[in-house]
């Protein structure tokens, strides 16, 4: 049986530690400025939890068989309580590993979420609803016009899905998508909100995510590096839709996404 | 003699009850009060294992039709998981291993008669009881259940226009957890003041079993956080039906507005998770208590590092109430904080790693003996490891960004909760059945029951890490409208076929569970040849434990292997071999 | 860690008891039931046991009200978008809380001294009783049952003085979802109120008990358990109504 226990346990060890170091499935590719670090500290922690996860399965296995009770003229277990060197040997290895790790991450969450967007930054309100993202530029003028909570009315889509106030001078030139178009190697700064339940808005290629939290409008930023589709879905459990809440971000050229919203601004005259 | 002789005491404290109501329905008896809470559970895992069976066909057959049910709609999918989460989480999870085995077996353990408060102890049982009524209900009225996950964020949980479920089902679903809260706090008085108060004599708390130690901290964090779910539910309830704005802001659902304003989601994330942290312990340490047992009982040696286990379990303890945020790191919450959260998460890391490396330790060096109590404890660890590791991807934020709400998480805490510390109950039930019914289980069944189930459940979660890592979100009723989520659908068909399985294979424990209680062999006094006091006692035991005397304790829970000692074993009320260490 | 673990024959030595040298036959007896004399060892552990199980319900109840404190906090300090000026604001509006509330603090403090009374009053009679006559004393005295029944007035004036206040804020305009600053000073005091009226159907239970001549023993635990309780209750009852007067 302790040889039985040997060898199961190897195999799902080894089986599964194969298909994290095949990278069967995996990230999908990252097209953000932040990507690099993070997918970097992904593999240093999967690295180093990979090896403790084998070598604790491997030993596990291993003492099941070794010390399996052989017959009954076997020699006696080795009776001891313990030994306090090891347990303070490996608490403080235990401790400095997880707690080390932890700090090493802590730059790259500084650099993501302590900062504001820098002020050249595109803006984007992201707005979350029953089933469906809405994307909101400010337009020439760089302001958002004022949206009115009794105005929603997601039936008839765009700028009445979010409420927006057409008598506000600042609406005029926002211009509402379905479909969420940045330039690419320029900072998106994400504004982001809800109108019904918590939403969340996650871009797995930007390994971007955020909640989308109503009576809150949060600030998040992200830097796209590379041209393409992506895309992007809702996160957080928000009824019976949550599985269809999706879209697409297109990343294009500075120069695509000028006239992308030129041609959006035309349409509203 | 090994045990000395008092005078027998004329009155246990209540005599013997007579008749079938006293005796077997409002009982007084902690052994009956434990064996109703172990069948409540049972009821509930077949409940929720149901609810995730259906759930695993629709994920790979979104269209196909269910006999008696019909086809599954996305709203219904998401009622299945939101009452298989509650149920299992709180009907299983946080009943059978300790208003179960523990309301069972703790007293005797310490050497007592019964539960500090027997009355109290009867009530809790009825009100758990009455709150899993409750619970199910909600499937049955208009509307149905609810659909917003066992987490019951708001305002999706708050507003009944939300989503189907939502209006008389979701009121449903937190009363029966409010009074749930009240079963478990009534419980865990009791739990902390029999350990505290009611130990024989030489049974100093350094010399409790560790199952003891696991019960009384478990029963210490229910103390101090089901009162925080219960004003978490209190203020829900407020919101759904008095019209106050707690929890939810000025909202607009569906183009129409809803009479609250000012309120704030995060409130209730607070609450829920000040409680819902210490509960995911509440629901590992008995079983990593049971499991310390259980390898020191099956290799024939001391547990590995005694003092450090207690010490371990109290760490584990204060630090489950400081990482609540961890659940958190999305939601909005300020990113500061979030860190300051990290590092706590990965400071519970470091107590559970203390005890995988003394269960270890207990291993090396013994005469391992392989019952079946013993496969699943070994089991256990297996499955710690696994679901353990994975947590400090988790725990640092920068990590949670990819991984929050993804497969990888539900992967994460089924590992944990969702297997380990069901093995833990198995290994419990395994363990104790004779000494509860007075019969072995069968040994073959246990290990085709242990080998199927191991092997299943790793084919179930570990292959969600992967989906999760790929970015497969999780709550999602099917995977048919986002293009990268194709290619993950064979994993995901692989998973539900293991699902059934596994599924399949937990019939032969339940056939073994009645059928042994039948027709079992007969089981002697002490079987496993353990040290501790419910194996000095008859089986079953009496009414009042131990037969009219009470037992004095010269020895710790661990004497294996005593070098010199006649056997190998000393029982902890053996005074002619006091094993100095 | 042991090195050679010795093994020692054992001379059992005389066991003593808890208290007073009795063998510790049944020390743990299983909690509720049985006749107990005052004084007696199981009388003390009984005693003990259940000012135990109540400091730890206590502490149940304290986390409560932490919970609904913390609720407070931060739903006062928590800006929200008002969303026709799409700014942050803060909605908070401490409401006026009625005059009355202070004259019920005042009713609670002093039911807090007569239910000290009646507890003492209660251990008196027993201890009276045992030194009277050897058997264990079954009679009650009379001015215990007024003690008691001063508590049990006072406790119920309280809550009727908690219902007026209610009726004075609501005629202000201020009802449970008005505000949330009103909602919070519904849910304080209502749950307070609540657990306050389950230690006065306590205290009827007890009183009746002494009506019916139950043992005197028993008396002196319930109202001496019920008796932390009540002072507990009035302690939080002063915190929720500074919570509510200062953390405005």
């Amino acid at each position: 049986m302790g040889l039985v226990i040997l060898i199961v346990v190897w195999l799902i060890t080894f089986i599964s530690a194969y298909f994290f170091l095949a990278k069967t499935w995996w990230l999908p590719v990252g097209a953000s400025a932040a990507a690099a670090g993070i997918d970097h500290h992904f593999s240093t922690t999967y690295i180093l939890m990979g090896a403790v996860f084998i070598a604790a399965q491997v030993a596990l296995g291993f003492l099941a068989w070794k010390f399996r009770e052989r017959g009954t003229a076997s020699t006696a277990a080795h009776y001891s309580h313990g030994n306090n060197k090891l347990e303070i040997i490996w608490t403080l290895l235990t401790a400095v590993l997880f707690i080390g790790l932890n700090l090493a991450s802590g730059s790259i969450w500084a650099s993501e979420r302590f900062r504001p967007a820098v002020s050249n930054a595109t803006q984007v309100e992201v707005t979350g609803m029953q089933f469906a993202w809405y994307f909101r530029y400010p337009g020439p003028d760089g302001k958002f016009g004022a949206t009115k909570p009794e105005l929603i009315d997601p039936s008839i889509g765009g700028e009445g899905a979010l409420g927006l106030d057409t008598t506000d001078a600042a609406s005029k030139d926002d211009v509402v998508s379905g479909v969420m178009y940045v330039p690419v190697n320029r900072e998106v700064e994400v504004i982001l909100r809800a109108h019904d339940v918590i939403h969340s808005f996650f871009i797995p290629n930007m390994r971007f995510k955020q909640d989308a939290v109503p009576g809150l409008a949060i600030h998040m930023h992200f830097t796209p590096i590379a041209t393409g589709d992506y895309e992007l879905t809702c996160a957080e459990l928000c009824g019976l839709g949550h599985y269809k809440m999706n879209g697409m971000l297109k990343v294009v050229s500075q120069e695509d996404y000028e006239k992308w919203l030129a041609a959006r601004e035309a349409e509203k005259q | 003699m090994a045990t000395r002789e008092f005078t027998a005491h004329e009155s246990h404290a209540h005599a013997a009850p007579q008749g079938f109501i006293r005796k077997w329905v409002f009982s007084l008896d902690h052994k009956v009060i434990g064996i109703q809470y172990f069948f409540l559970a049972l009821s509930a895992v077949l409940v929720g294992m149901l609810l995730s069976l259906l759930m695993r066909i629709h994920l790979i057959w979104p269209t196909a039709s269910v006999p008696l049910i019909g086809e599954i709609k996305p709203e219904t999918y998401l009622t299945l998981l939101t009452m298989h989460g509650t149920i299992m989480v709180f009907f299983v999870l946080t009943t059978a291993p300790q208003g179960g085995f523990g309301n069972y077996f703790l007293p005797i353990q310490i050497g007592a008669a019964d539960m500090a408060f027997p009355v109290l102890n009867m009530l809790s049982f009825w009100v758990t009881a009455l709150a899993f009524v409750v619970m199910l209900s909600a499937f049955f009225v208009t509307g149905g259940a609810p659909l917003h996950g066992w987490t019951g964020y708001p305002p999706l949980s708050a507003l009944p226009s939300a989503g189907p479920g939502e209006a008389l089902g979701a009121d449903l679903w937190v009363i029966s957890i409010a009074l749930f809260c009240i079963g478990a706090l009534m419980s865990a008085l009791n739990f902390i003041t029999t350990t505290l108060d009611m130990r024989a004599k030489g049974m100093t708390l350094m010399r409790m079993p560790l199952t003891c130690w696991a019960w009384f901290v478990t029963a210490i964090l229910g103390l101090l956080a089901f009162g925080v779910l219960f004003s978490a539910g209190i203020l829900l309830l407020l919101d759904r039906n008095a019209g106050t704005s707690f929890y939810v802001p000025l909202v607009v659902v569906n183009g129409q507005m809803v009479g609250h304003r000012g309120g704030s989601p995060l409130l209730w994330q607070h609450l829920f998770w000040f409680f819902g942290h210490p509960e995911v312990y509440i629901a590992i340490l008995p079983a990593m208590g049971l499991c310390s047992q259980l390898l020191s009982v099956f290799s024939r040696k001391p547990i590995f590092g005694y003092k450090a286990m207690v010490y371990a379990i109290l760490a584990i303890g204060l630090l489950g109430f400081m990482v609540w945020g961890h659940h958190m790191f999305m939601s909005g919450m300020s990113p500061y904080t979030a860190f300051a959260f990290s590092i706590m998460t990965m400071a519970i890391g470091v107590p559970s790693a203390i005890k995988t490396f003394n269960w270890l330790g207990t291993l090396w060096g013994g005469r391992i003996r392989f019952a079946s109590p013993m496969l699943f404890a070994i089991g256990f660890v297996s499955l710690f490891v696994s679901g353990g590791i994975s947590g400090p991807f988790l725990a640092q934020p920068v990590l949670d960004i990819p991984l929050h709400d993804t497969a990888f998480v539900t992967g994460h805490f089924h590992l944990i909760m969702g297997v380990a510390s069901i093995f833990g109950i198995f290994a419990a039930t395994y363990y104790w059945f004779p000494k509860m019914f007075g019969r072995m289980m069968n040994e073959r069944l246990a290990q085709a029951h242990f080998w199927l189930t191991f092997v299943g459940t790793y084919c179930i979660f570990m292959p969600m890490h992967y989906a999760g890592m790929a970015g497969q979100p999780r709550r999602y009723s099917q995977f048919t409208t986002l293009h990268y989520l194709e290619k993950l659908i064979p994993l995901n068909e692989f998973i539900s076929f293991a699902a059934f399985v596994t599924i399949a294979a937990q019939l032969i424990f339940v056939f073994n569970l009645f059928w042994s209680m039948k027709a079992g062999k007969k089981a002697s006094d002490n079987p496993w040849e353990a040290t501790t006091l419910e194996w000095t006692t008859a089986t079953p035991p009496p009414h009042d434990n131990f037969g009219g005397h009470t037992p004095v304790v010269y020895n710790g829970p661990y004497e294996y292997g005593v070098p010199g000692a006649p056997k190998d074993y000393v029982m902890q009320t053996d005074p002619t071999i006091v094993a100095v260490h | 860690m042991a090195s050679v673990p010795t093994t020692v024959p054992f001379e059992a030595e005389p066991i003593a008891g808890r208290r007073g040298g009795a063998p510790p036959c049944h020390g743990n007896d299983g909690g509720e039931g049985g006749p107990f004399e005052y004084g007696s060892a199981a009388f003390a552990q009984r005693l003990r046991r259940a000012r135990l199980g109540m400091f730890v319900a206590l502490s149940a109840i304290a986390m409560i009200f932490v919970s609904f404190t913390s609720a407070y906090l931060v739903r006062q300090g928590l800006p929200t978008i008002d969303p026709s000026t799409a700014t942050l604001v803060h909605d908070w509006l401490p409401v006026r809380l009625p005059p009355l509330f202070l004259l019920n603090t005042l009713v609670l403090v002093v039911s807090g001294f007569t239910m000290e009374l009646a507890r003492r009053q209660t251990a008196r009679e027993a201890a009276g009783t045992i030194a009277a006559s050897e058997a264990p004393a079954l009679r009650t005295s009379r001015s215990q049952i007024s003690w008691l029944a001063l508590t049990i007035a006072l406790g119920l004036a309280f809550l009727a003085g908690q219902v007026v206040a209610w009726r004075e804020l609501a005629a202000t305009g201020f009802y449970l979802a008005t505000s949330p600053s009103s909602s919070f000073v519904y849910l304080l005091t209502g749950m307070h109120g609540i657990h306050l009226l389950g230690a006065v159907l306590v205290l009827l239970f007890a009183g009746a008990a002494a009506i019916l001549r139950k043992p005197i023993a028993s008396q002196v635990v319930i109202l001496d358990v019920t008796g932390w309780y009540w002072h507990f209750m009035a302690v939080l009852w002063v915190y929720v109504f500074c919570l509510m007067k200062f953390a405005r």
